[in-house]
């Protein structure tokens, strides 16, 4: 069933009785070629590029829960490719051309919407900073411009220009970042993936690896023994729980990260801005609703929900950037568990298991990486091999002292 | 959340900062047979478990003291603190 405007109108003049469930609902196969581990959006991603573009057969994703109840369900949907070092950013820069194409791509509606990403400057020594980070973003392909402040100005007048702690003296802004609809990905993944042949076997949770002589023969599940050829694990927040079950300790902590909405407003916000300083950021959902966010609570947890010292945090650093806000009402809080890597970076590699493979430590940043995570996770699935644009991202980059550090901050997760 | 802090009472966590597994207390022997992939394994590899975790947090805001706290992650419940210290000499063998 493919999506097209003549589609639309036909089911609308004839009672919309020809719409069809985007994907079926098979029985699990007692062995698979390829079986990935979570059917989040990484592990969608995955299978549908792994199926499309490497031609894999015999692919199934196992889902605990059902498809896309993790964290491609709870993030705030920014699509952005703005880091600095040469681990990271060719990658993210990958992945945002996929998001460029996706929608044609696989035939779905994910709203990707390229209305930009502002990151905003208060010293000289940020706006240094920034300066450097453009260009490194600049090298890399991707697109970045720094704006003084009457540049910003004209963007959002309404923002708090002469805060005594941090006037907006301007901003880093990449155009072709934005936002896109978070389910919608993972639904367009899910429908791609289906179409080219996946099983996407929901309520089927993986309780153990079977693992003989060093080499992974399939993984034990709710729903019976399932025989793989090569096991794909992407399962974001659980990657320390489900890798322990092939006795591997990650360089992974689990954090709690909040995220809000305030009722819905006439439209103000037509990009997404980020206030680094104070531990904030926002953009506008289409339905009107401010979407923001903040720091991670900062203590290990699978808790799914945060506590209220951050809230109040993430409200002052709001009100302090926008103070035509005070009165607006928040409308919903929620929070999503976090795989804080010892660096801030993600983690795309073989593991020392054989036949097993790794996808995770995506921090608070996984939404934007989803294409492009699936992509080089398929790449290295299929061919053993990395992905140029991934080929720091390995699990033993701490051992040899080849972090991938953006911030600067060292083994301390809750610091990223 | 309250701490429960074995000299002070309840305090509120807002007043400490968090730093992670209780396990960063055993710094491994440098000059040991096999330091490197010890230290690896200090500093860059967790347990991560879901469910009750022992961990360090720092009462900046407060005593300036160093506990021990055993909390759920799965409901943040906190079921104990002990001062780090007193954790730190009771695995060197007893108190000096």
């Amino acid at each position: 069933m493919r999506f097209s405007g003549f589609r639309v109108l036909k089911e609308a003049l004839t009672g919309h009785h020809g719409w069809k469930p985007l994907w079926r609902n098979p029985e699990p196969q007692p062995a698979y070629d390829y079986v990935i581990v979570g059917g989040g959006g990484g592990g969608l991603s995955t299978a549908y590029h792994l199926a499309k573009v490497f031609q894999g057969k015999r692919i199934a994703v196992l889902e605990k829960g059902w498809l896309g109840s993790g964290n491609i369900g709870r993030n705030t949907t920014i699509i952005r490719s703005n880091y600095l070092l040469p681990g990271n950013e060719p990658f993210y820069e990958f992945s945002m051309k996929l998001w460029e194409n996706m929608e044609q791509e696989f035939n779905f509606n994910a709203m990707v919407s390229q209305r930009g990403i502002l990151n905003l400057i208060h010293t000289d020594g940020q706006r240094d900073a920034y300066r450097r980070r453009g260009n490194a973003m600049l090298l890399a392909g991707a697109d970045a411009e720094l704006l003084d402040r009457e540049q910003v100005r004209t963007m959002y007048p309404w923002l708090n220009f002469d805060n005594a702690r941090f006037p907006i003296k301007g901003g880093l802004l990449q155009r072709r970042a934005g936002t896109a609809r978070h389910d919608g990905v993972a639904w367009g993944y899910a429908r791609g993936a289906d179409l080219l042949g996946v099983d996407i076997i929901q309520n089927c949770e993986v309780t153990g690896f079977r693992i003989e002589a060093g080499k992974v023969l399939g993984v034990e599940t709710t729903r019976g023994y399932i025989g793989a050829k090569k096991v794909g694990v992407a399962v974001a927040g659980s990657s320390s729980r489900v890798m322990q079950m092939a006795g591997l300790r990650l360089p992974i902590e689990s954090h709690v990260l909040q995220a809000f909405v305030s009722e819905g407003l006439k439209p103000v916000v037509d990009g997404v801005i980020t206030f680094g300083a104070g531990h904030f950021y926002v953009s506008q959902s289409d339905k009107g609703g401010l979407v923001f966010g903040g720091d991670i609570d900062g203590y290990n947890s699978y808790a799914q929900r945060g506590n209220l010292p951050v809230i109040e945090e993430v409200a002052e650093g709001g009100l302090a950037l926008m103070p035509a806000i005070g009165r607006a009402r928040l409308l919903r809080v929620w929070g999503g568990i976090m795989d804080m890597s010892m660096d801030g970076s993600p983690i795309i590699d073989r593991t020392p298991v054989d036949g097993l493979y790794f996808n995770g430590g995506w921090c608070y940043g996984g939404f934007k990486a989803t294409p492009a995570s699936g992509y080089c996770f398929a790449h290295l699935l299929a061919t053993d091999r990395p992905h140029e644009t991934a080929r720091f991202m390995r699990l033993d980059r701490f051992e040899r002292g080849y972090v991938i550090d953006e911030k600067g901050m060292g083994a301390q997760p809750n610091l990223h | 959340m309250l701490i429960p802090h074995p000299l002070l009472g309840p305090r509120d966590a807002q007043e400490f900062t968090y730093l992670g597994d209780a396990s960063l207390l055993n710094r491994p022997d440098g000059l040991a047979e096999g330091a490197l992939d010890a230290f690896n394994r200090h500093v860059y590899l967790r347990d991560n478990p879901a469910g009750v975790h022992r961990e360090l947090w720092f009462h900046e805001q407060g005593d300036r003291s160093w506990l021990v706290v055993t909390r759920n992650t799965l409901t943040h419940e906190i079921l104990g603190a002990e001062l780090a210290r007193d954790v730190a000499l009771a695995q060197k063998g007893g108190a000096k």
